[in-house]
């Protein structure tokens, strides 16, 4: 029973990390059709520059913002940049072109920082706190799950109640009929871009204190499992990415604990296969609504 | 509000031959032209290279006197003219309410947008009762009521209608002509109407243009055109 308690609760943490990974891919999905496997080493990259921000002022919350911020100038550079030339019916380009920018991004990270893991101190302890005898959540898990819930919360204020949102909402559904009500769709796409990238950054930070450390690789299995995620919960669905990034940190922490870590990614593409055979279009997807 | 000036413009699609041919019009301020012709007259491509959406390969396109050439879709629409596709284009994944607040939001903000959106609603009644549906749960006749509304709510110009009576009942063909014509007599609204539908489109039209392959043949006071019966066969078909 207390393995059961805690092995849920170090789940939830873990899942709140892979629903907010999923949550980005959703983003960029919806907004450029494009299925951006550069995610993780985007993420990474603006997590080295958040380290790097709070090795020099001392302060997490500098990084935590740093990182936010790199994020989103690096979403934005790689849509103004190399995915404008490959705007066309043919997804294939788009991902040759993210997996190419894994490899460059990877390998200039390593050059230029080493491929060691670098260990990076959480902000709060990461000893689970005892209820009675049973050990629950750290103080850091508890951070995690509180930022997580707050990103999800003012994502959804943004895209559900706010000008902006609609027009992103619009212009990811219906380009040219956005266009032709003075959506500026281009931007829109900048901007879904950003918002992902940004949000797959706070991921990677979040993650990389209760891993090895950083390392150019480190958000790699967090994109793979997120991608699982993502597909099972439904490409386009952020209800779907939260809900199956909650299942799957579940699963995966049940897995581990009782049986073997290495049983674990295999549950997770279980799952994954289990879904796909039941539902293709995830579990959350809506009913394709657009005839004609 | 506006006039409309096209000068020799010639459009198409691809390599193949232009579907525009060097066509020119002028639609004048507050004026209300009915543009008729068979299907491939190129009634449609007319309408989309006027909102840049089809590119114009010579030939331009004058609002107020300033040209549009080479300027995007977007901000054509900014400049006040606004266009309602063929087949609605109403957004199915969002609400009338919200496909209604994006209308309008590249003119208006805050309590102008809703007070904007509040004078669709007064017009029609409708939609106000929808206003929470989903797009995708719309009637064709509500649909084409949102496209028009929607269009509305940034009181554009220049009102650019592709085949608004296609496939809709005819009391609800009249009742929209009926709100196009009020809406054109009250604001003063420049109106470009793209229809099969001649005898509607006719009776609400000050003039009457009519295409055949991409070229203006005819250009006269509605009420003539209507009742001008060699024209009619000529290019209208009965």
């Amino acid at each position: 029973m207390d393995r059961l308690v805690f092995l849920l609760s170090s789940g939830l943490a873990r899942g709140a990390v892979l629903a907010l990974f999923a949550l980005s891919l959703v983003i960029v999905w919806r907004s450029a059709r494009v299925v951006n496997f550069a995610q993780a080493a985007m993420a990474i990259t603006a997590v080295y520059a958040a380290f790097a921000i709070t090795a020099a002022s001392g302060s997490y919350w500098l990084g935590l913002l740093g990182a936010l911020a790199a994020g989103a100038l690096l979403g934005a550079l790689v849509e103004r940049g190399p995915l404008r030339f490959v705007r066309g019916d043919d997804p294939l380009s788009g991902m040759i072109i993210a997996i190419g920018l894994v490899m460059v991004l990877q390998a200039g990270l390593a050059m230029a920082f080493g491929p060691e893991h670098r260990p990076m101190r959480a902000p709060f302890p990461e000893r689970p706190l005892m209820i009675g005898e049973i050990p629950v959540l750290s103080p850091y898990e508890v951070f995690v799950l509180i930022v997580a819930a707050a990103v999800m919360c003012a994502l959804a204020l943004l895209f559900g109640k706010t000008p902006l949102g609609l027009k992103l909402r619009a212009a990811a559904f219906a380009p040219e009929t956005s266009r032709l009500l003075g959506v500026r769709v281009p931007r829109m796409v900048t901007i879904g871009w950003m918002l992902s990238v940004a949000t797959a950054a706070l991921a990677a930070l979040l993650l990389v204190p209760t891993e090895l450390g950083l390392n150019p690789h480190a958000a790699d299995l967090l994109f793979v499992d997120a991608f699982a995620v993502a597909v099972v919960g439904g490409l386009d669905s952020p209800v779907g990415a939260l809900a199956a990034g909650l299942i799957i940190g579940i699963l995966d922490s049940l897995v581990t604990g009782y049986a073997t870590a290495a049983a674990a990614p295999l549950a997770v593409l279980v799952l994954l296969t289990g879904v796909l055979l039941v539902r293709p279009r995830g579990l959350f997807a809506a009913a394709d609504r657009r005839t004609g | 509000m506006s006039t409309v000036t096209i000068e020799a413009l010639t459009a198409g699609y691809g390599d193949g031959a232009p579907v525009l041919d060097e066509l020119s019009l002028d639609v004048p301020d507050g004026a209300v032209v009915a543009v008729l012709g068979a299907n491939g007259a190129g009634k449609t491509t007319l309408l989309r290279a006027l909102t840049g959406l089809v590119p114009a390969r010579s030939g331009r396109v004058l609002l107020d006197g300033t040209d549009l050439t080479g300027l995007p879709t977007e901000d054509r629409v900014r400049r006040g003219l606004a266009l309602v596709p063929e087949g609605r284009g109403v957004v199915v994944e969002l609400t009338v309410d919200e496909n209604l607040r994006l209308g309008g939001l590249w003119r208006h903000r805050g309590a102008g947008l809703r007070s904007a959106v509040a004078e669709m609603y007064a017009l029609f009644p409708a939609l106000h009762r929808r206003r929470d549906a989903a797009g995708h749960t719309l009637s064709g006749g509500e649909r084409q009521m949102l496209a028009l509304a929607r269009a509305l709510v940034s009181h554009p110009d220049v009102l650019l209608l592709d085949e608004p009576s296609l496939g809709l009942a005819p009391l609800v063909v009249a009742q929209l002509l009926g709100v196009l014509r009020d809406t054109a007599a009250r604001t003063g609204l420049t109106v470009l109407l793209a229809e099969q539908n001649v005898t509607g489109a006719l009776s609400v039209a000050d003039r009457g243009v009519v295409l055949s392959l991409g070229a203006v043949v005819a250009d006269r006071p509605a009420r003539e055109l209507a009742a001008d019966p060699a024209l009619r066969h000529a290019y209208l078909g009965f």
